[in-house]
């Protein structure tokens, strides 16, 4: 009725009605003379009668009729599907069409049907959720590719994308720096670094640390380099991996080069023989990476040379070095992050030799029991052996708690090695929970005894709601020694432990 | 992405407390209310995933949506069942739900086949009708399997009476038995003297003076009934009070014209008039027709029947041929006449959920306020009930709209991927029978069709996908 009314009011309109196909509608339109010939139309059939002083008018008034009605059911669907609260991806679209990425963290036996569903759909994925299987992996991400979709993890604990930051990402200044890696804690030491040498990140997309592998084929980071390759905001693109198959390193590489923009590249472990070649910039530490970024992308001097090892002066270390008793020899890295355990361990074996640990770098240096450390010893706490059944050490401190007094009390333990990890998902004070396992043992000292030296690092931004500031100063006023960097850390140790 | 897009918008499936962070950061994100799929089985889920936005479902299901809506069921006749339903023929008892055994039947079933092997003649009393079936001489098969529907036990023998609905648009029919009324009837269990007595009177009055009425005039659209019963207060299938009102509107003057004994009108038109569930049997006939148009198109995912046995609930899906997808029938928690509980309810029972399985009945509760009352809830209830059907359907059906739903459509159309991908399972309002055959309805209540059937439902169209 109110469309019929509307469609009236036209200019060029003489009559019009809309009107359900009955006998009885029929009969009354024939009588006003709008009708002259029987319809084959059923009384469920909606029925628009206009008469016009012209064919156009005519044209016009249908079309308006039409689209009345299609604007009408478009409202009665909104109206009736938006405020129910969506249970599945597909459901979520319906009411919020723009979408255009999932973020997906429920348990891992159902991520990877999740994310098939997220890409069938059309969307972008990240899975943070980890425990999906390998083959499921392949499937997904061969899915994504055909799809031309960015699928980011399994196992993919941060990133960031136009600035937003997904799953535990710090909160860093917007630039020009694109960064792909397969490593959580990697891309926020790089990204937290780069932010604090004054730098920004246009994007962080995470891949999972499986990607780089043979039966991955590096799918995520090869699509991730296409994408950073065509956009304008990303001026230089650095890459950041576990030791990736060598295949698949080879594969990255070629499409790096041919990328149009300078690539700085940190596959831990397979250490550069060439350090420069081309567009391409091979780095060893993730420290490392952030400052080469940086300075291509300010177009300062491009080399890590001149880092310095750590901040400690000579004459300061001899004096920690006295400080030791003579049973004091060893490191002990009781890490949250795992990228960071890699890392300490290729430093370490570098600096004072193999050290042992849960998954070493070489099988004879294997910790025979994962719950009491042996000579030089690097864990990942955040290990699936340490962590099942218990949140994750970033979240929650008890076990490391545990195992600090452990190894305090070892009187072979010379140094810990402690990361502190904050930002977003990240335990809200972190530093709090490491200073009062320090103080715990430092109880020792009082009773006469040693305490090793901690050294620590926070892996996080001047803007993260945990306050970078704030955290570094609780740690110090432990009694702890901080540093800027993972890399630092270690070398610190493995000048401590050299020199006695 | 082939770039990265202007605005980050994006939908959350896990942990809550990141959406927190993305929209205080400049993004947009929606959480989902996730849970396990399937109850947990991660296989279905897998498969499923494979079936998310598959083009040759989504274009099957639109197929099969659109000849749904396209049924143009007509009332046309009554004719004798026997002679009537396809392959039905003199020796075979129709039964509601998926294809049960005699020895596997509930209470209200069992006697509902002791009654109609008396009625027929085939014996004289329960001891020798119970001798009959279990010697195998009698058939006994779902009344789907033969164009027809019937409430409750669904009991449809040869010499019963049957509406005769037309699909205008196909020429397609489908049957249902004559609705007896309340208290002690055949579809609850009941087998005593007068309910023989009524089902004979049925079929010789009451079916000749409907059948001569019919006869007297064109036949009468269904779908135009039905959209007026929901404007009424009806959902069609719990609620018919309307529509029973409607249906009896158009054939008094037709039954007067008939030229038969003024006496036999007069008893059919008192039997109508004091039975507000005349027109569900009519409903669904017309809601089967509709959904019969839909069958059997390959690779859709659309519902074309739920049907319980008392003992099994299952469903059909287009795509999946003639099978059923089983699983043990609830039993209802609903609200129970004085004097009964849930412990004397027998599981879920009959073939009228194919009236949910068309978008009326519990989709359509928000039509019927006066539902509510005899099934628990508000008002509100019913409304969110009905919209809550709203996501896992393929559409909306035009012809049959709710005024409480802005004039929206009813939610039809099942899909049996949308159902396991969400979770939310189709409401069905129900009667309760008793569990001991002939005691009747002992209450009513809303249940929910049970999710095992639907995951089957969609791990076999996944592999036949594969395939």
């Amino acid at each position: 009725m109110r469309i019929s009314a509307e469609l009236c009011e036209l200019p060029g309109v003489l009559e019009a009605s809309m009107i359900m196909a009955t006998d009885a509608n029929l009969e009354l339109i024939r009588e006003a003379g709008l009708l002259d010939q029987n319809l084959a139309a059923a009384p469920n059939d909606l029925l628009i009668v206009v008469q016009a002083r012209d064919r156009k008018s005519l044209d016009a008034a249908l079309d308006q009729a039409e689209a009345a009605l299609t604007e009408t059911e478009a409202l009665t669907l909104k109206a009736s599907t938006t405020d129910i609260t969506p249970r599945s991806i597909e459901m979520a679209l319906d009411g919020f069409p723009e979408a255009n990425l999932a973020l997906i963290s429920c348990p891992g036996d159902y991520a990877g049907a999740e994310a098939c569903k997220a890409l069938r759909l059309g969307l972008d994925v990240m899975i943070f959720s980890d425990n999906v299987p390998l083959e499921e992996e392949v499937a997904l991400k061969q899915l994504a590719n055909a799809a031309g979709r960015l699928l980011m993890g399994p196992d993919c604990g941060t990133a960031i994308v136009n600035g937003v930051p997904l799953g535990f990402a710090n909160v860093v200044a917007r630039g020009d720096i694109g960064i792909i890696a397969a490593s959580g804690t990697g891309m926020q030491q790089v990204t937290c670094l780069v932010d604090k040498l004054g730098c920004g990140i246009s994007q962080a997309f995470g891949t999972g640390g499986r990607d780089l592998s043979a039966a991955v084929g590096g799918l995520s980071m090869l699509k991730g380099l296409k994408i950073l390759a065509g956009e304008e905001n990303t001026r230089v693109i650095t890459l950041i991996s576990k030791p990736p198959a060598s295949r698949v390193a080879k594969k990255i590489l070629s499409v790096a080069a041919k990328c149009g923009k300078p690539v700085v590249v940190n596959f831990l472990g397979a250490r550069a023989k060439v350090p420069q070649q081309g567009n391409i910039f091979q780095v060893d530490t993730l420290e490392q990476a952030a400052h080469m970024a940086v300075a291509l992308s300010t177009g300062r001097e491009t080399s890590t040379e001149a880092l310095p090892r750590h901040c400690l002066e000579g004459p300061e270390i001899a004096r920690i070095v006295a400080s030791l008793s003579p049973t004091q020899k060893y490191v002990r890295g009781l890490y949250s992050g795992g990228t960071f355990s890699y890392e300490a361990m290729l430093l370490l074996d570098h600096e004072i030799g193999p050290v042992n640990s849960l998954s070493p770098l070489k099988r004879k240096q294997k910790l025979k029991d994962i719950w009491s450390s042996t000579g030089n010893t690097v864990l990942d706490l955040g290990d699936d052996l340490f962590t099942r059944g218990r949140p994750h050490p970033m979240i929650d401190h008890r076990l490391r708690h545990d195992r600090i007094l452990q190894e305090a009390r070892d009187g072979e333990t010379a140094v810990i090695l402690l990361d502190v990890v904050i930002g977003y998902g990240s335990h809200g004070n972190p530093a709090d929970e490491v200073a009062v396992s320090i103080a715990a043992a430092r109880e020792a000292e009082k009773r006469g005894g040693v305490a090793p030296i901690f050294i620590t690092f926070v892996c996080g931004a001047k803007r993260d709601p945990q306050n970078l500031a704030r955290q570094e100063e609780i740690l110090r006023n432990a009694g702890a020694i901080v540093v800027e960097s993972n890399a630092q850390a270690v070398r610190l140790a493995s000048d401590i432990l050299s020199r006695r | 992405m082939s770039k990265p897009p202007q605005s980050l918008n994006v939908i959350n499936v896990g942990i809550a407390s990141f959406s927190e962070v993305i929209n205080g950061a400049g993004g947009r994100a929606l959480n989902v209310d996730w849970r396990p799929p399937a109850e947990g089985d991660a296989a279905v889920a897998t498969a499923l995933a494979k079936l998310v936005n598959d083009l040759e479902v989504e274009h099957a299901n639109r197929t099969a949506f659109e000849r749904y809506l396209n049924a143009q069921p007509v009332l046309g006749g009554i004719g004798r069942a026997g002679e009537v339903i396809p392959e039905m023929g003199e020796r075979m008892i129709l039964h509601s739900g998926p294809p049960i055994d005699w020895r596997d039947v509930c209470g209200p079933v069992h006697g509902a086949l002791v009654g109609a092997i008396i009625y027929e003649g085939w014996a004289k009393n329960q001891e020798s009708a119970e001798k009959l079936l279990a010697s195998g001489e009698v058939t006994l098969e779902p009344c789907h399997h033969h164009s027809c529907v019937g409430p409750m036990a669904g009991i449809t023998s040869p010499s019963m009476p049957v509406w005769i609905v037309t699909d205008a648009n196909n020429g397609k029919k489908a049957f249902a038995n004559l609705n007896e009324g309340l208290g002690k009837v055949l579809r609850f269990g009941a087998n005593s003297e007068e309910v023989i007595v009524r089902l004979r009177w049925m079929q010789k009055v009451l079916a000749k003076v409907l059948s001569a009425g019919l006869a007297a005039g064109e036949g009468i659209d269904i779908k135009t009934i039905m959209a007026q019963a929901l404007y009424m207060g009806d959902e069609v299938h719990n609620r018919n009070a309307a529509a029973t009102g409607l249906l009896f509107k158009q054939l008094a003057p037709r039954f007067l014209q008939a030229g038969l004994p003024a006496a036999d009108i007069a008893e059919a038109m008192n039997f109508i008039t004091e039975n507000d569930h005349f027109f569900l049997n009519v409903s669904m006939a017309a809601c089967k027709l509709m959904l019969d148009a839909a069958h059997g198109v390959v690779n859709s995912s659309m519902v074309t029947a739920m049907a319980r046995n008392g003992v099994d609930f299952g469903i059909r899906v287009s795509g999946c041929g003639d099978q059923w997808f089983t699983t043990p029938a609830p039993v209802v928690d609903g609200l129970f006449f004085p004097s009964y509980s849930i412990a004397d309810a027998a599981p879920d029972l009959g073939d009228s959920a194919i009236t949910e399985t068309a978008g009326l009945g519990g989709f359509a509760m928000a039509a019927s306020p006066a539902i509510v009352q005899f099934v628990g809830g508000t008002p509100n209830d019913a409304i969110a009930r009905s919209r809550e059907m709203q996501p896992i359907t393929i559409g909306r059906n035009n012809a049959l709209t709710i005024p409480s739903l802005s004039f929206s459509g009813t939610a039809a159309g099942i899909d049996v991927r949308k159902v396991v991908d969400t979770g939310i399972l189709p409401i069905i309002n129900t009667g309760i029978a008793h569990k001991e055959a002939g005691i009747g309805q002992i209450g009513a209540g809303i249940t929910r069709a049970p999710l095992a059937c639907f995951g089957k439902a969609v791990t076999w169209l996944s592999e036949y996908r594969d395939k």
